[in-house]
């Protein structure tokens, strides 16, 4: 596999750092939330919208925008921090996270947000509404791809294999699907609830293109994403991305991984801290 | 006719189509409709769960095959991607049976359909009871289920002409639909009445003095026999369709059932809970009318395996019970 040039490294790893520090921000405002996942899953989510992705900020409904649905509508603290970072929403809508009254709902709606394609959070919906936006845009003949974003925790749901099927049968090479493999669901880890291994076997053999990468790790993730797209093929492709809860603050990433990884009032600031200090670091 | 002469019914009976012996019938109104307005309308799709030959979408699926796409036996994924077409301006039929499209894809038709308001158009063959197989195909309750989204627009057509009239009224509604398909040769009866299907609309077609018959789908055409065969017995009864559902009609129902002197029957292919009647009986007490009132309706309970005619018999919805069950509450 090829790795992405350090320019480009450099690039999306500060857009990745500023896509932690507004989850951070938006988790101090409601004291909790889905900020481990947001951590972990914030190098795929600034290749996507940094690097990957076709779209106008000022027209979210473009017609000729890549589709990015987030399936684990649970994950949409991580996904309006990208959506800020991009330009989609106003960084000052953030401490507007999950109260009354704002379009950045705790769990991720169509119906409140710019930019959010779908009411994800009903797990295992994204891959099969992924499908059909797929198969309307190539009846179109729309070149744009869609990205279907879920957990694997949907890996346990019957409909997300359907949709693997599915996407599979009608050849569908405009659709890319990110895994994230964080290995934590409600009840434990994935692999004690309802094991999911050999996974990539899996996605291979209902036909997908199938590539697992460390989600951590940035050229390895940019480069899964370029050879998503420009793959000659006419499968469907899946990227495996294996990420750790609480990426880039050192004491969230060790503390004891739960659905929620507690956070007390302090430490948010202090989590912020530490991110700006590996940054000016990096720089 | 004596019941120990009656030939024993089997299953099959009645298993292609609903028509009774001698009735008139149109073949597949639904596919015809749905293709011819399909000619006009390039937006229009066509989605199935392995049942495009059973839901008369193979016509559409011959017509326009560009425009057709099998989902396999995966109801799931029907519903989920015809709300991903819907998404991209398209308008999806997606079809399967009513147990399936109601009951297996529910969250489906709920989160993904309906909670955005999607363009699509969920045509459930099967409705009711229409089929001898039993629970598994038998969907007593689906109108109950599907009323309970917000935003559902409900239509239960009771004839060819119904259905063929509905086909493009539901696509140039904007928003979910739910139509229960009647399939194969579905009896012609609404040819004979000054009738147009008009979403929304329920509409008298026959006059009565002494009972009024509220009813839909199916038990509409019942109810046209009922009130025959009662004239005999000097018993005027008038028939109210109502084929759509959701949203209710409810300023001609209670206009209807706010006059004097009649008995009000509700009459539905449907559990009793959840359906047509409740929606009528909330409707006339929240308006404060309160008529002399009665259910048919099949009842809550899982129903029986057998040939159609018995058991509609069985269960109260057949012409001649009708007439017994009406005779019995007049007294």
């Amino acid at each position: 596999m090829e790795t992405c040039d350090t320019a480009t490294h450099a690039r999306i790893a500060e857009h990745a750092y500023r896509i932690r520090r507004y989850a951070l921000q938006m988790g101090e405002v409601q004291g909790q939330g889905y900020v481990g996942q947001a951590l972990g899953y914030a190098d795929v989510l600034a290749t996507a919208y940094c690097h990957a992705m076709n779209f106008k900020p000022e027209d979210p409904e473009w017609e000729g925008r890549d589709r990015f649905l987030l399936s684990h509508g649970h994950y949409a603290i991580a996904h309006y921090a990208a959506l800020i970072e991009a330009g989609i929403l106003p960084e000052e809508e953030l401490e507007t996270y999950g109260s009354d009254d704002s379009r950045l709902p705790m769990s991720g709606m169509a119906t409140y947000t710019p930019g959010m394609e779908i009411s994800g959070g009903s797990l295992g919906q994204g891959l099969p509404i992924a499908v059909g936006i797929a198969l309307g845009l190539r009846l179109k003949g729309n070149p744009a791809f869609v990205y279907n974003s879920m957990s694997d925790g949907e890996l346990d749901e019957g409909s997300t294999w359907e949709a693997a099927l599915g996407a599979a049968h009608h050849g569908l090479a405009n659709l890319i699907c990110l895994v994230d493999i964080n290995n934590q669901q409600a009840d434990g880890p994935s692999s004690k609830v309802m094991g999911f291994e050999p996974l990539a076997d899996k996605w291979a053999a209902f036909g997908w293109h199938v590539q697992r990468v460390n989600g951590n790790d940035l050229p390895a993730v940019i480069a899964a994403f370029d050879a998503a797209r420009q793959l000659p093929d006419a499968r469907p492709r899946v990227i495996l991305v294996d990420t750790l809860m609480g990426k880039g603050v050192p004491f969230l990433e060790t503390r004891e991984k739960n659905h929620f990884i507690r956070v007390d009032p302090p430490e948010w600031q202090q989590a912020i801290e530490i991110l700006d200090q590996a940054q000016g670091a990096a720089r | 006719m004596n019941a120990t002469t009656k030939p024993r019914l089997k299953t099959s009976a009645m298993i292609a189509s609903i028509a009774s012996e001698g009735q008139r019938v149109k073949a597949a109104p639904f596919g015809h409709a749905l293709v011819e307005l399909a000619r006009q309308r390039p937006e229009i799709v066509g989605l199935t769960a392995d049942l495009a030959k059973y839901t008369d979408l193979h016509l559409f699926a011959q017509a326009c095959p560009e425009r057709f796409f099998q989902m396999g036996m995966a109801e799931q994924l029907l519903m989920a991607s015809a709300g991903g077409m819907a998404k991209e301006g398209f308008v999806p039929f997606a079809t399967t049976y009513a147990v399936f499209g109601t009951r297996r894809a529910f969250d489906f038709v709920h989160q993904v359909i309906a909670e955005e308001n999607l363009n699509v158009k969920m045509c459930c063959a099967l409705p009711g009871l229409t089929t001898g197989y039993g629970p598994s195909h038998q969907a007593a309750e689906d109108l109950a289920l599907v009323r309970a989204i917000p935003g559902m627009t409900i239509v239960d057509p009771c004839d060819a002409l119904d259905t063929e009239q509905a086909v493009p009224a539901i696509a140039a509604h904007k928003g979910p639909v739910y139509m229960r398909l009647l399939r194969g040769n579905v009896p012609l009866v609404l040819d004979e009445y000054d009738y147009k299907f008009e979403l929304g609309k329920a509409k008298m077609l026959r006059d009565g003095r002494d009972v009024l018959v509220i009813s839909s789908g199916i038990l509409t055409m019942r109810a046209l026999e009922v009130a025959k065969a009662l004239q005999a017995d000097s018993v005027d009864v008038g028939v109210l369709h109502v084929p759509t559902i959701k949203p209710l009609d409810t300023a001609t129902i209670i206009a209807e059932a706010s006059r004097s002197g009649r008995l009000v029957v509700v009459a539905e292919n449907h559990t009793v809970i959840g359906g047509l009647g409740e929606a009528v009986a909330t409707a006339l007490l929240t308006a404060g009318i309160t008529p002399p009132f009665r259910q048919i309706a099949l009842p809550d309970a899982f129903l029986d395996a057998g040939a159609l005619p018995t058991l509609h018999d069985r269960y109260g919805i057949s012409t001649e019970a009708m007439i017994q069950t009406i005779k019995g509450w007049l007294g």
